[in-house]
């Protein structure tokens, strides 16, 4: 079956639907699928519930669903950087399910696994455990966190082969593996897409059984803080 | 005279032992990295990265290499990259030896408040949850009250909690506290600075 598809919009055809969620990779601007969040906007589907840490930034990433009021809803650990989904979130325009990092990470992985409920410690006792099943193993308290099943997930890589074997680069992998998984359909965008067996079977980092769409195309790779350090006089 | 915020980093970095795998968070824990010396220690950085190096050079950034708070950095020769899922493995494993992290307010009891103050922008907990339910040891910085002058060590917190009864042990710019039975005990003092001037700025209840 053939897997490498033109274009975002190509890829994306005939899987959006309103009120879909969509899981999908990337920390900060850090390996997120942009290619494939410009054909979301494109498509104008809309009410997505959007499961990402982060929330991209104003004019980029899913910052540019926000502005486009194409998302419903978050659900994220972290969206401190984004003044659009501040607007939308305190005017009651946008829903925001807070989820600890790991948890997020966790949740999308068992999902990926079918596994639809785990007991973590973390948020034991806080807000996030509000509501949730709480469990004592071996005398410590747990809360129940669900699995994430995606009707659709969006994720970026570094270099694919065409039958969707991914590797990704440096911490651009972050939740790319784990959003990937859990979705029924998964849509891969990368910088190359090289020649069969040209990829080490050993060094695959998230094998292609979990991609069914690939593209290929240029990323802009926007860096969010830009820290460097003085090189000592020589 | 208190400690300034690189004091406290430098305190902070006499906490970690050698071969220890170390979280550190934002603000004056990040400076915590230029006081480690001889020690053999690994950083992790939550996002997927355990072996972080310093800030790169200019025109050395690399978008795909970037730490928790989304900065630019480099790799070690020891280096490791993995994703969330593995990254929290480790974490709510047990594996990471020591967090140290900023707070806004540490109860008696060891419990932290440090992710967002009601009625003011929320940002989100990020993965400061589940690095107090999982790590270790986790040893707090900040100053020991607010910019009211008021103490951030209470008996109980009145912010939204991050965890409970997580915390170690807190070292602020008048010293070092533990989180003992009972309430706070203080194990050092910043030089020039006496237990009645720690005992007068902190709410929490102080044990001998």
């Amino acid at each position: 079956m053939k897997k490498v598809y033109g274009s975002a919009t190509e890829a994306l055809d005939g899987v959006l639907h309103d009120g879909m969620l969509i899981a999908a990779g990337g920390f900060g601007l850090c390996g997120i699928p942009e290619l494939l969040i410009d054909g979301i906007v494109a498509s104008g589907v809309k009410d997505l519930t959007v499961a990402s840490n982060n929330a991209g930034v104003d004019g980029f990433g899913l910052g540019k669903l926000l502005e486009t009021r194409q998302i419903k809803k978050m659900m994220s650990s972290y969206v401190g950087e984004n003044a659009e989904f501040m607007r939308q979130y305190l005017s009651g325009e946008l829903e925001l399910e807070f989820n600890p990092q790991g948890t997020l990470a966790e949740r999308m992985r068992a999902g990926g696994a079918g596994i639809p409920g785990f007991y973590t410690k973390t948020g034991v006792g806080t807000q996030i455990a509000e509501g949730k099943d709480v469990k004592q193993f071996n005398g410590e308290d747990y809360i129940m966190e669900e699995g994430i099943f995606a009707d659709l997930s969006i994720v970026k890589a570094w270099k694919a082969d065409d039958t969707g074997n991914l590797i990704f680069r440096k911490t651009a992998r972050n939740f790319n593996p784990p959003a990937a998984m859990c979705g029924r359909i998964c849509i891969a965008e990368v910088e190359e897409i090289v020649p069969r067996g040209s990829l080490d079977p050993d060094l695959i980092h998230l094998p292609g059984i979990y991609v069914h769409r690939l593209i290929q195309g240029q990323h802009e790779k926007r860096i969010e803080q830009r820290t460097v350090r003085k090189r000592e006089d020589a | 005279m208190p400690w300034d915020r690189n004091q406290m980093a430098a305190r902070a970095a006499e906490e970690l032992e050698d071969g220890w795998y170390v979280n550190l968070g934002i603000g004056i824990p990040t400076l915590v990295a230029n006081y480690v010396g001889d020690k053999d220690i690994t950083l992790q950085s939550e996002n997927g990265m355990l072996g972080m190096g310093p800030f790169p050079y200019e025109g050395e950034e690399d978008p795909d290499l970037i730490n928790a708070g989304k900065q630019t950095i480099t790799e070690l020769s020891r280096t490791a990259y993995f994703d969330s899922a593995t990254s929290f493995g480790m974490i709510r494993g047990g594996k990471i030896a020591a967090a140290i992290l900023g707070a806004m307010e540490v109860a008696e009891n060891g419990d932290l408040a440090n992710w967002m103050i009601p009625g003011k922008l929320v940002k989100g907990m990020g993965g400061a949850m589940d690095l107090v339910a999982g790590v270790g040891r986790v040893i707090v910085v900040m100053d020991h009250t607010n910019k009211h002058g008021d103490s951030k060590l209470l008996k109980e917190c009145t912010l939204p909690l991050t965890g409970t009864g997580v915390v170690d042990r807190i070292i602020t710019n008048l010293g070092v506290l533990d989180v003992v039975e009972g309430g706070l005990k203080i194990v050092e003092t910043a030089e020039g600075v006496t237990e009645d001037e720690i005992r007068a700025a902190t709410e929490a209840t102080i044990v001998n």
